[in-house]
């Protein structure tokens, strides 16, 4: 059924190849030049063909949105990729990632959460449908959980709001909101019984119920 | 993956074609001095070797032993986890969720693979794969089966999708027998699993209560 058996690797390592590895370093040091956003980042990797990214492997899918931003920021050229060096000198000032400054980026994170300027719409107990849209762009709103009805279990804040941010909007903090939904609204009546999950929405994902 | 036939050309012509586009994409850019090479492996030695499931373990150790500790891990789970030392990217926002007889917890993303890496380190591949990502929100039950997990038809799963910046992190219930145990004997019971929520703590005689299908080592996966 659907994609199979989830099939876990016995003592999977961390990477299975060094090219991995690398790709992760890499990948983390170019976001430190600030061109793009966690939120860009994601919708470049996904943003592809369904055949292209589920014949890729993770890491494969890590490289191609990589070389998509670096392109598409005017880091990188394609000409460059098919060569394999440099055919233009970097930026003179360009903030780099270097070794000894990793543990304190790593440490530091991203925290995304943002002073409020505006009065949650929903309270904790609240029921609420989630809206039906189909964007081309970015969402974090998944497809299985649009014009479901569930309930608000906790309100988080203000979050920056990834529809926007991935798409140079800015970042456009919304009241974030864990919204959980009964088993049969997502599946019907077949649903594996005591079932229920949640998803994390945004304030425009949500109206009243 | 691609296909095994290389281009011929140069140096790397022994190489995969993801290999060679990788090692291009290096050279270009430490060529353009845009990154610090030595800050790529530093950056996985964190992820290979300082980081990983025994901070996540810890935490669940102290919860277990300190009743305020794992009210403040309910109330405000990033202050509390910080308080261990454990922070940073892909850790900014954490919420602990417990498990009681009564209710399950599993975690996921549907979306891509947003995991709490500084409680539990870098993501398996299955996490991150199609057939969980997809099938852990329809038939949990059945996913965490496949993990020799079976859970009784009176306990309830609840599964949290991280499609935000919140990253969840499952407090397994504690085994039974462990009264006197320290923390550090208590944490070598919590598997990385059981904090995903595919699998629970191990029994102090030393069986896994869930165990993948060709068994590890307890304490790890």
């Amino acid at each position: 059924m659907g994609f199979g058996p989830v099939d876990p690797e016995p003592n999977e390592p961390y990477f299975h190849a060094d090219w991995e590895e690398r790709v992760l370093g890499m990948t983390l040091c170019a976001a430190a030049l600030g061109h793009w956003s966690l939120d860009e980042s994601r919708h470049a990797r996904e943003n592809r063909h369904p055949a292209d990214y589920y014949s890729s492997s993770y890491y494969e899918i890590w490289q191609k949105g990589l070389e998509r931003l670096l392109i598409r920021h005017d880091v990188v050229s394609n000409e460059e990729l098919a060569a394999g060096h440099s055919l233009r000198p970097g930026p003179e000032s360009a903030q780099v990632l270097t070794a000894d400054r990793v543990p304190r980026t790593l440490s530091r994170g991203g925290p995304v959460d943002r002073p409020a300027t505006t009065k949650a719409r929903f309270e904790t107990g609240d029921q609420v449908r989630t809206k039906v849209i189909n964007p081309q762009t970015h969402t974090r709103l998944p497809r299985y959980a649009r014009g479901k009805l569930g309930v608000v279990d906790k309100i988080h804040g203000c979050h920056v709001y990834p529809d926007r941010n991935a798409h140079g909007g800015g970042e456009q903090p919304q009241w974030l909101y864990t919204v959980r939904f009964d088993g049969r609204e997502l599946w019907g009546d077949d649903a594996e019984a005591g079932l229920s999950v949640s998803i994390d929405a945004w304030e425009p994902y949500l109206e009243p119920a | 993956m691609g296909s095994d036939h290389d281009h011929g050309h140069g140096p790397d012509n022994h190489l995969q074609p993801i290999e060679a586009r990788v090692r291009a994409l290096e050279t270009i850019l430490t060529e353009k001095g845009l990154i610090d090479p030595a800050a790529i492996d530093a950056i996985v030695d964190t992820y290979q070797n300082e980081v990983g499931p025994r901070n996540g373990a810890a935490v669940v150790a102290r919860a277990w032993t300190d009743p305020d500790f794992a009210a403040w891990l309910a109330d405000d789970a990033t202050a509390a986890i910080a308080s261990l030392d454990f922070v940073g990217r892909q850790g900014e926002h954490m919420q602990a969720v417990f498990n009681t007889p009564d209710e399950h917890n599993v975690v996921v993303c549907t979306l891509c693979s947003c995991y709490p890496w500084p409680v539990l380190g870098l993501p398996p591949v299955w996490y991150k794969s199609p057939p969980y990502r997809s099938r852990v929100v329809i038939e949990p039950r059945a996913v965490l089966a496949e993990f020799g997990l079976e859970l009784p038809e009176s306990t309830s799963i609840r599964v949290w999708d991280s499609t935000a910046e919140l990253r969840y992190l499952v407090i397994p219930t504690r085994p039974q027998g462990t009264d006197d145990w320290s923390e550090d004997e208590l944490a070598s019971l919590v598997s990385r699993d059981s904090m995903i929520g595919t699998g629970v703590a191990a029994d102090p005689d030393g069986t896994e209560a869930a165990a993948t299908p060709t068994a590890g080592t307890p304490g790890t996966p």
